[in-house]
């Protein structure tokens, strides 16, 4: 690496000497330079007026509302299009309809709807149980892949800062659960112990 | 139709799905022959995304045949082979009569503050995903394309976001000939900001990531100097050291909403969902770049709060910009940089998973195991 004359960048005015010219770099780089004008960018003015984009309406129509559909009322009106998917319902739907009532910019519209998201994730499990093709939580997390995909040697001997708290996952996944298992356990022990005449 | 579904945090399953029907005049039904897992489903597939409901298809990369159109669709036929942007867009809106596609305000009710993203949580408008072997399109004639004759099928699935976006990442960053640009995250939008610094006349490109085998993708496909955080004490104090202590000239943040390198930040926004996102790579982004210069943020966050580094960045007078990225909107350019051999987009590509098997895809790329960089997904049908 070339030194700076006087080595006391940024101390002084001067720039940093370039590593290499750009005729270097041209020759060592597949397409160096072929976007070299910032005013000669795709993205270049941020906004233009005019843009043309295929559309052939001022307003676009209206899909038809089947069912209510819930609504940030940051926005003057329900928008023309929006997706289908999973239209909210039981505790969490509850929840999700109450949490559109404060805007975006409230704290509570997100923390209701995280709320929400983690009791749709146990309606759901629940729900299942009682259905021909219940959650498998082995399948379902891929953690098989662990065996087929290298999990060890993917790990070992390297310097990943994300092994410091991927123990955390089974955790996330599976504690819950066991939680509830060993609670129940309790409950029904405790049941059983009351029943018992002594 | 068989489809990827959502079952909650760290769990997915393929479930048999109806075929979504023409619910808008303006709609296409595609067949998928193509997806990608992006690396922002993982914010999903973590449960980090506020109002992501169990039975939602992820996946808003893909590439597939049109087999239905609505009735007011002019510029699509059913069989056309197309590539679809990961925004969805009326393209009639003031933003995106302005070009601003990914701001549109006619396809998400469900928030103002972002447009529409297929398969993206119901925050960004609860459309179905790409990872199914059929996905509704809305405004078929504003945001799909016809894919052209000579484009790889795979090359085509790398633009419907990661390329683009990496692109677009390098193009907020305003880069001037002979800048020092570092890039934290070595993963597919990283490596292609990376490669898009080169077109836009970088003079050095650093990429910092902590998995040994994406640096050694980033050095060979980006052409980049490289720095493992993890092996360093301070990986910002590197970078003084890297660049005369004067900083780069622009930093673009492509790591987002799971930065690893701060264990308290990862585990309070990763696990305990307490911020938007792990702020790490955007605050070392803050700190790494010189007075006066340019971040860019390519990072996906949660709309909720994130602990950043602001004051750094006022009182080192930076330009901070950020947005999703408006694919179709860099089409045209990078169409004519893969043409003239500039970029091969599907070079990052490692695993291809049949759609059957994607949990095991999820979780592979998720613990980046098995040097698991970029997945494809094939649907059954295709």
């Amino acid at each position: 690496m070339q030194e700076n004359g006087s080595n006391k960048m940024p101390y002084t005015a001067e720039k940093p000497q370039p590593r290499e010219t750009a005729e270097e770099l041209r020759a060592r780089i597949p397409g160096w330079g072929a976007d070299l004008d910032p005013k000669d960018r795709p993205s270049f003015p941020r906004e233009q007026p005019g843009i043309k984009t295929g559309a052939h309406w001022d307003f676009p129509e209206r899909q038809e509302e089947k069912s209510p559909r819930e609504r940030s009322i940051e926005h003057r009106f329900l928008t023309p299009v929006f997706g289908t998917s999973a239209p909210p319902s039981g505790l969490s739907g509850v929840m999700r309809k109450y949490a559109y009532k404060y805007s975006e910019g409230r704290a509570a519209h997100w923390l209701i709807l995280l709320a929400a998201d983690r009791v749709n994730a146990w309606e759901s499990h629940l729900l299942s149980l009682g259905t021909r093709h219940p959650d498998n939580p082995i399948t379902e997390t891929g953690v098989l892949s662990e065996f087929k995909s290298g999990g060890m040697s993917s790990r070992r001997g390297q310097k990943r800062a994300d092994t410091k708290h991927q123990w955390l996952d089974p955790i996330i996944v599976a504690g819950p659960w066991l939680a509830v298992g060993a609670g129940a356990v309790l409950a029904v022990k405790a049941l059983a112990s009351r029943k018992t005449p002594r | 139709m068989r489809a990827m579904v959502y079952r909650g945090p760290y769990k997915i399953r393929v479930e048999e799905k109806d075929i979504p029907p023409i619910e808008h005049p303006n709609d296409a039904i595609v067949r998928v022959t193509s997806a990608a897992i992006c690396g922002s489903d993982l914010h999903l597939y973590h449960g980090m995304m506020p109002d992501t409901r169990v039975g939602m298809t992820f996946g808003h990369e893909f590439v597939g045949v049109v087999h239905e159109v609505g009735p007011s669709v002019e510029n699509l036929q059913v069989g056309d082979r197309v590539m679809v942007p990961f925004n969805i867009f009326c393209g009639s809106c003031y933003f995106c009569a302005r070009g601003l596609y990914s701001n549109c305000h006619n396809v998400n009710p469900n928030a103002t503050a972002v447009g529409g993203i297929y398969g993206y949580s119901h925050t960004c408008g609860g459309y179905d995903g790409g990872q199914a072997e059929f996905v509704r399109v809305p405004f078929a004639d504003v945001g799909p394309v016809k894919i052209p004759h000579w484009m790889d099928e795979e090359d085509a699935v790398m633009l419907t976001d990661a390329l683009p976006t990496g692109y677009f990442g390098a193009q907020l960053g305003d880069i001037h000939e002979g800048d020092t640009v570092v890039v934290f995250g070595a993963g597919p939008v990283g490596l292609y900001a990376a490669k898009s610094s080169w077109l836009m006349g970088a003079g050095r490109v650093i990429v910092i990531d902590h998995l040994e085998y994406r640096l050694a993708k980033a050095r060979e496909f980006a052409h980049a100097e490289t720095y493992n955080f993890a092996e360093h004490d301070d990986i910002v104090v590197e970078m003084k050291k890297a660049t005369d202590h004067l900083g780069a000239d622009v930093v673009i943040d492509a790591v987002g909403a799971e930065a690893d390198g701060n264990l308290t930040q990862h585990i309070t926004a990763a696990k305990l969902k307490l911020q938007g996102g792990s702020p790490v790579a955007l605050n070392w982004a803050i700190d790494s770049v010189r007075k006066g210069g340019t971040v860019s943020v390519m990072g996906a966050y949660g709309p909720m709060f994130s602990a950043v580094k602001f004051g750094d960045a006022m009182n080192k007078g930076l330009t901070l910009r950020m947005n999703q990225c408006p694919v179709k909107r860099q089409w045209p350019r990078l169409f004519e940089h893969i043409q003239n051999g500039y970029l091969k987009p599907s070079d990052i590509i490692t695993h291809r998973i049949p759609l059957e098997h994607i949990a095991e895809g999820y979780h592979i790329f998720s613990a980046k195991l098995d040097n698991c960089i970029k997945p494809i997904i094939t649907p059954s049908a295709s």
